[in-house]
């Protein structure tokens, strides 16, 4: 059976009130095409687990923009202008994690881990309600671990099975992504032949991924534009 | 002011030794690799890449970028990684210094970097990470705020980011350096006297043997 799906069909696959991670450091690394995509789709109340919203009325700030999201959970909203007036107005909830907990919470829902103890943020307005735990003399706080319905995520290349590698700093959170959700959507820049890619060179094996989607949408000096 | 930040950078610049593992915040870290000789560190950036260095514009890669999403370019030798290993290595204690910024850094140590009171907290990014993870703290600042206030506080009245204690503060006025249980004051920057830097300090400081030999010259 083959990943290679259109952006379309990707998108069916997300539910109202779904929880989605999306890849990307704000528009870097992140999968422009699928988010076009659903901005097309009838679905509300998503909880969407990204480092950012985007930005304002960018990547997933369309989103945003529509109204779909119920709730964010991520570690720099700063970047979305319109988050803030959102959140104020009681239309966003907001789950606010260091970027490192963040990080390390997908690692962990990925790996079949139900949460860890760090010591980031430990003493912080981050860290209230949170459990503690003192080891080996230093204190700790829980953390859970994160996991999503879809991953839409975005690699450099693909081949045909789905193993990805990436791009510079445009792989970010994506590798962690592609592990923690029940269906992991993949936008990438170009589509190879099994075989084609060095076993060495591959970031995530495709057994992490559940469909390949060619990219229509790239990020350039000059901001989002489509795929000549 | 924009001279004395480039001081504070220049002076930062001084601290980092051969081989060391460095990540710089943003804000007047990011002055700093202007005053760096070549090799002399290694820079890490959190969103991913270990050997950040500076970039000419037409070598510009919109998605080769640093935590302030501003274009880097690679050093030879560098790497790409994930954002999960990053902040291993973060947290980890594998970076040898972090250098950020700061709104207040008080008696306790304690550096508040990442949110102001009554203003939406909405971001935090690696702050908190770096600040209890990276082997040395250098904190970058100017001595007062614009509007005159004290940053240098006897206890941070905006949140703090971390209980971990900031090894040592640059500022355009003077450098300190933690010891046991407070800051001393070790030098004092350009022609500043030391009477400026008592009144524009809140927290109580003991003066370093170096600087009280220099004064009593």
């Amino acid at each position: 059976m083959t990943k290679l799906i259109d952006a379309s069909e990707a998108v069916s696959k997300v539910k109202s009130g779904d929880r989605i991670m999306v890849g990307g450091f704000g528009l870097i690394g992140s999968p422009l095409t699928l988010i076009d995509e659903l901005t097309k789709r009838e679905v509300k109340d998503l909880t969407v687990i990204s480092n950012n919203v985007g930005e304002a009325g960018k990547g997933l700030g369309l989103l945003l923009d529509q109204g779909k999201l119920k709730k964010a959970i991520g570690s720099y909203f700063t970047s979305n202008r319109e988050v803030a007036k959102w959140y104020n107005e009681g239309k966003l909830e907001l789950e606010l994690l260091p970027q490192g907990t963040f990080s390390e919470a997908i690692r962990a829902g990925g790996a079949g881990i139900g949460g860890f103890y760090t010591k980031t943020a430990v003493g912080t307005e981050l860290a209230s309600g949170k459990e503690t735990k003192d080891i080996d003399g230093e204190t700790y706080i829980f953390e859970k671990a994160l996991k999503a319905d879809v991953a839409f995520i975005r690699a450099r290349k693909a081949d045909r099975k789905g193993n990805l590698v990436f791009y510079k700093t445009a792989r970010n959170f994506n590798p962690m992504m592609a592990t923690a959700a029940k269906y992991v959507v993949v936008e990438v820049d170009e589509i190879v032949e099994n075989g084609e890619l060095s076993p060495e060179e591959i970031v995530t094996p495709h057994l992490y991924v559940d469909a390949i989607v060619k990219s229509q949408l790239i990020l350039t000096k000059d901001g989002v534009r489509e795929v000549g | 002011m924009g001279d004395s930040k480039e001081l504070i950078a220049k002076r930062a610049s001084e601290e980092l030794g051969p081989d060391s593992i460095v990540n710089l915040g943003i804000g007047i870290p990011t002055l700093i690799p202007n005053y760096l000789d070549e090799n002399q560190c290694e820079l890490h950036t959190e969103n991913g890449l270990l050997g950040v260095t500076s970039v000419e514009d037409e070598e510009v890669d919109p998605l080769r970028v640093n935590a302030g999403k501003l274009p880097v370019g690679e050093s030879i030798g560098a790497s790409y990684f994930h954002s999960a290993d990053s902040f291993a290595m973060i947290r980890g204690g594998h970076v040898d210094v972090a250098i950020l910024g700061a709104l207040q850094v008080d008696s306790n140590g304690h550096v508040a970097n990442w949110a102001i009171p009554g203003k939406d907290i909405i971001g935090v990014g690696g702050a908190m990470d770096l600040l209890v993870g990276a082997k040395k703290i250098i904190i970058t600042t100017q001595h007062v705020s614009k509007d005159g206030s004290h940053k240098l506080v006897d206890e941070c009245s905006y949140p703090i980011t971390s209980t971990r204690v900031a090894d040592m503060i640059i500022t355009d006025l003077a450098v300190f350096e933690w010891k046991d249980d407070g800051y001393e004051l070790i030098e004092l920057m350009g022609d500043t006297e030391l009477d400026e830097v008592r009144e524009k300090t809140s927290f109580k400081f003991q003066l370093g043997e170096e600087l009280q030999r220099s004064l009593s010259l």
